[in-house]
């Protein structure tokens, strides 16, 4: 959009478009249209349908502004639109007649999980990202997580949704969010600590100590 | 109170969060001073957060952006944004 509109703030930029600068709506929209299609994604995992979804809650979301209250910020209260279309999606769809995303499930009664054992951790730095290799790794891990266990972690370390947003969002209780959570970070440090260390570090000899 | 390691990888995320009790938090700290693998898990997992919540890592399908803005375009020259806004737009 412009500069102008870039640095105004939600609660401006909504008073604007309520007040008739509509197009301004496509400023409020832009900076958070990743974040709340990484969520969608998450919960239906087809792109295709995660796209329609949040076109359906990005335009609900202009034709109800007006009830937009503040109090929550305008990517959470996008977030709570998207996740009930893509539950009512689910719910119609028969493969996924019997799964409810937000009951405890299975994952949470299981054992808990352990994480890697390392005797050291050399920091990978953000520019490993720019290899396709790396950032595979990462999409497969995350991917990977149990559905309930991704949505959280999804909601919570890419949207940046506090704890308390999170459990608005999905409808469940914030001590549900931080076990979901942490069990999320533990079965990606397993997963990942030594997938990305190997990844990083292909010519490192002797990875475990000698004891002689 | 003297916290074993597997005591201590339950209390990781609270202490990433920083949301554990002050003696909690302690006794998890005093673990960490002399194990150096719940060190290094720690290390890593915060590494490995960071990484994943880069904007690199996950892509949005080409044209998403444009398709979507595009919708709204539609709709935007349509229907006023609220029942009561009734005046035009002054740009």
């Amino acid at each position: 959009m412009n500069d102008e509109a870039e640095n105004r703030t939600e609660l401006e930029l909504i008073a604007a478009i309520l007040g008739g600068q509509k197009h301004l709506y496509h400023a409020l929209v832009r900076p958070v249209e990743k974040k709340i299609f990484m969520v969608v994604l998450a919960y239906v995992h087809n792109p295709s349908d995660a796209e329609d979804i949040v076109q359906e809650a990005f335009l609900d979301g202009y034709r109800h502004l007006a009830s937009f209250r503040g109090e929550a910020r305008f990517s959470s209260w996008i977030t709570t639109i998207a996740l009930n279309k893509a539950r009512a999606r689910m719910k119609r769809s028969a493969a996924h007649a019997e799964v409810s995303l937000d009951d405890a499930g299975d994952e949470d009664r299981a054992p808990a999980v352990s994480p890697a054992l390392l005797r050291d951790w050399r920091e990978i730095p953000s520019e490993a990202l720019e290899r396709n290799e790396v950032r595979t790794l990462i999409r497969q891990a995350v991917s990977e997580l149990p559905e309930s266990y991704r949505t959280v972690f999804v909601l919570r370390e890419l949207e940046e949704l506090s704890g308390e947003e999170t459990a608005a969002a999905l409808g469940i209780s914030l001590a549900l969010v931080k076990v979901r959570l942490h069990r999320a970070r533990i079965q990606l440090q397993k997963t990942l600590a030594p997938a990305l260390r190997s990844a990083t570090e292909p010519h490192r000899k002797n990875r475990w100590p000698s004891w002689s | 109170m003297e916290l074993n390691c597997r005591h201590v990888w339950e209390f990781l995320s609270g202490y990433l969060d920083d949301t554990l009790d002050a003696a909690v938090r302690e006794d998890v700290e005093r673990h960490l001073a002399h194990c150096e693998v719940c060190s290094a898990i720690l290390d890593s997992t915060r590494n490995i957060l960071v990484l994943t919540a880069d904007d690199r890592v996950f892509e949005l399908p080409v044209g998403f952006s444009d398709r979507l803005h595009a919708r709204l375009n539609e709709l935007i020259g349509e229907e006023p944004a609220s029942p009561d806004m009734t005046r035009p737009d002054p740009t």
